[in-house]
């Protein structure tokens, strides 16, 4: 079984560490990055099989995460989950417009953030 | 990491927040802030409501939630900034702080302040309404979350259609993976339907053209089943119709294959619509598989008689012999009839006590990481063959000499990271543990890419230990067995990890009792191979039946090598009272079985004797008995709990005429030849119990 690498985009060292923590324990390996360009700059140096995004963030926030992948030169058909504490329907409308996956809502549970990240990537049951 | 250094990430990153937060308002207050200064306070108090969250500090999530709403209104320009809202903000952002100190401990009281600020703050922000509770918004909900319908009926699965749109492919989706998805909630039966797919001039790379039917079985959650679409509503045309279980004498697929119902087309492709439910079938039926619970002693009754059975047979088999019955009578054919089916009877019960290898195999890989961890050495655990199939008993039996022997590997043969660079290893070590079914055996074997076993420091300490004499002549095999002699330990100093006192003689005796056998290949610098080789049942044993003296004795037929009626000139006296055997130019040691065992010898000429070849420790020995009767199977019965240990003699068993016979350990034999080799001086063999 190949291990899936997940890039992990929010402006929180607190919710990068848990997210990566919560990766690690699931099989999956992960590189953060802490704002929306980081991220974007980090997703062209490498090919990543998920993207988990948080929406505010400085510089570039998660919407543009989500339009400068969908529209941007390479694997652009990658499962991009949003990660926020954000629920509103016209959140969830506008990021499902930019092409979102999926939405998770903060704080997460960590078997549900496995499970949905096992099933966008087709990654083995861990 | 633990939970407490995720804390503490918290509780500085918070620091930083407020920190940026202060600042940011300081410059509101002084009039130099513009749009970002804003966006800069919401992120900061926003970033500590999604983190306390994960925490569970729910005041903080609370008043965070509030002063949020507040700052978004500020943010979208919906509220201006007056004198009284500047101070609400700043005073908020001190009662912030404060809450996330009184997070540090326990139970520490909410700052006074947070009620009134909090109603402030919801005022502002134009009623209770619009801020909403933050406790609702943490409720995870799916976004295609919908209402259940709970059917009391048992359900058998469910018909799923799929008909994805092309924002499906555009948001990252992919059809495969949600039926992979679906595959691991049951037995599921894909179809894919392609009629829509145009020929390639009409063909529009926009466009979504396949569509799917899903046949799920042997799933009854519906919720699971949706949880696989939750993010692709809107993205598809989705049906999900649950299949309730039939009774069994009603045609399964008639309602799913609505095609077989269509006449026409039953007449123009017949055998089609045929095929279709035939191929489909077997899903359903291992949909409908169950499995039985049953209590092992009833599988070990089972065993027991089936020994008893095969017993039964030998000595019908026998009498009949002696009975002087010509041997293609009928009563011979039947019997052996008899014969066949009680192997098949106990081929079929030591399946229903195989279990596949993986789950023991699983727990061996927490073995190594924490055999890593403890030596601070960086270890890859490979495992093959896990599906292998072996006897639930020795399943249970191995676990801990598997244990031991990783242990070693990890402590032992794996070299420290600094160690291995030098060498031009790569830093990381593997240690590969494998099984194998091997002609009639199942073979387990451990393998590192290590240091290997020092073949002179080996000997060094089994001479140290008294193990061996120092001027001992041992094959590689031998020296490496070494290893498993009671009250060996080669390393230095005792490990915390592998040295306890308890050696490898331990895993030596617990895969004996297994009926198994451990060998060792090892190369300087390349590493070790530890290979069990192992019965596939602990109850019978293949072996070739022996007369030494007026005893009947079984050699496992496992270690036989070769049977050897010698010539006068191929046996040779090295010393008084020890012989070796030339076969094809090599010289094997001979071992006397009626003189170790202290039985009167039928005849003294050699040629007239049959040397049997076993082998053994990675050596060959030459067993000398008066003569050969049979090969046979016969059912271990062990001599432990009814007569104590013997070395030599690994059990017993009763054979067809109801005569008890010893079965010999090869490899305490070939021990027993060894240290007789080691012993020179003494001419004779004498008996050694």
């Amino acid at each position: 079984m190949t291990q899936k690498t997940v890039l992990v985009i929010d402006d929180s060292r607190t919710i990068r560490r848990l997210v990566s923590q919560t990766l690690t324990d699931g099989g999956f390996a992960s590189v953060t990055a802490e704002d929306g360009a980081l991220g974007v700059a980090a997703f062209q140096q490498e090919r990543f099989d998920a993207v988990i995004t948080d929406i505010n963030m400085p510089n570039l926030d998660g919407f543009g995460v989500l339009e400068a992948i969908r529209t941007g030169p390479s694997n652009r058909k990658v499962p991009i989950l949003v990660l926020t504490t954000e629920s509103s329907q016209e959140f969830k409308d506008k990021a499902r417009g930019l092409g979102a996956t999926g939405w998770i809502v903060k704080p997460f549970n960590d078997k549900q953030l496995i499970e949905i990240l096992t099933l966008v990537t087709g990654a083995d049951a861990a | 990491m633990t939970l407490d250094s995720l804390r503490e990430t918290f509780f500085a990153e918070c620091e930083d927040l407020i920190e940026s937060l202060t600042e940011n308002l300081e410059l509101v207050a002084s009039h130099e802030w513009d749009a970002e200064t804003i966006n800069a306070i919401f992120r900061a108090v926003h970033s500590i409501k999604g983190s306390a969250g994960a925490f569970g500090f729910t005041d903080l999530v609370d008043f965070a939630h509030h002063y949020e709403t507040t700052l978004d209104l500020i943010r979208s320009d919906k509220l201006d900034i007056s004198n009284d809202v500047l101070r609400l903000i700043i005073r908020c952002s001190d009662n912030l702080a404060e809450l996330v100190e009184g997070s540090r401990v326990e139970g520490s009281p909410v700052p006074e302040a947070t009620k009134d600020l909090t109603a402030e703050l919801i005022q502002l922000s134009g009623g209770p309404d619009a801020a909403g509770s933050p406790e609702d918004e943490f409720v995870f909900t799916p976004v295609a979350a919908l209402p259940i319908e709970i059917s009391l009926e048992p359900v058998e699965g469910f018909d799923i259609t799929l008909a994805p749109q092309p924002s499906l492919y555009l948001s990252g989706h992919d059809p495969l993976r949600l039926i992979s998805g679906l595959d691991k909630l049951g037995a599921l039966t894909p179809e894919c339907i392609v009629d829509a797919v145009p020929t390639l001039d009409d063909f529009n790379f926009d466009e979504s053209y396949l569509r799917w039917k899903l046949k799920l079985r042997g799933a009854e959650d519906e919720d699971a089943v949706r949880d696989v679409f939750q993010f692709v509503d809107g993205h598809c045309t989705l049906e999900i119709t649950p299949v309730l279980a039939e009774p069994a004498n009603e045609p399964h697929d008639a309602p799913v294959e609505p095609v077989a119902a269509k006449p026409e087309e039953l007449q123009t492709v017949a055998p089609q619509p045929r095929a279709q439910p035939a191929k489909s079938s077997p899903p359903t039926q291992k949909a409908a598989q169950s499995t039985l619970r049953v209590d092992p002693e009833r599988v070990d009754r089972l065993i027991n008689s089936v020994g008893e059975l095969i017993i039964n047979h030998a000595v019908i088999d026998r009498n009949l012999k002696e009975s002087g019955l010509v041997s293609n009578s009928e009563i011979t054919t039947a019997l052996d009839d008899y014969g066949t089916l009680a192997r098949e009877i106990q081929e079929g019960v030591m399946a229903i006590r195989a279990q596949p290898v993986k789950s023991l195999f699983q727990r061996m890989g927490r073995v190594v990481r924490e055999a890593g961890e403890a030596t601070g050495k960086k270890v890859t655990f490979v495992t093959e063959g896990e599906a292998t199939e072996i006897d639930k008993t020795m399943l249970e039996r191995l676990a801990d000499p598997l244990t031991h022997m990783l242990r070693n590997a990890v402590d032992h043969g794996i070299e420290a990271p600094a160690r291995r660079q030098e060498t031009g290893k790569p830093e990381t070590g593997t240690v590969r543990l494998s099984a194998a079914h091997r002609s009639g055996h199942v073979v387990i074997e451990i393998i590192d890419d290590g240091a290997g076993l020092n073949r002179e420091r080996l000997m060094q300490k089994a001479i140290e230990k008294g193990i061996i004499t120092a001027d001992a002549k041992l094959s590689e095999g031998e020296v490496y067995a070494l290893l498993f002699a009671p009250g060996f330990s080669t390393a230095e100093s005792v490990t915390n990890l592998s040295g306890r006192g308890v050696g490898m003689d331990v895993v030596k005796t617990a895969i004996t009792s297994l009926g198994g056998k451990v060998g060792i290949t090892s190369s300087p610098g390349q590493g070790s191979a530890f290979t069990i080789s192992l019965p596939l049942t602990l109850a019978v044993l293949d072996g070739m039946i022996v007369e030494v003296g007026a005893e009947t004795m079984v050699l496992p037929l496992s270690s036989i090598v070769e049977t050897i009626r010698p010539a006068a000139s191929d046996i040779q006296e090295v010393t008084p009272g020890e012989w070796v055997l030339s076969v094809r130019g090599t010289f094997v040691p001979v071992v006397n079985l009626n003189a170790l065992m202290g039985l009167e010898q039928t005849d003294d000429d050699h040629t007239n004797r049959v040397f049997v070849l076993i082998d053994a420790n990675d050596a060959t020995i030459a067993v000398s008995v008066d003569a050969i009767q049979d090969q046979r199977q016969v059912v271990i019965k062990s001599l432990k709990g009814n007569y104590g240990a013997i070395t030599g003699i690994a059990a017993a068993t009763i054979l067809g005429d109801g005569n008890i016979a010893l079965i010999i350990d090869p490899e305490a034999l070939s021990g027993l030849a060894a240290s007789q080799r080691a012993a020179q001086s003494q001419h004779s063999l004498e008996p050694q119990f």
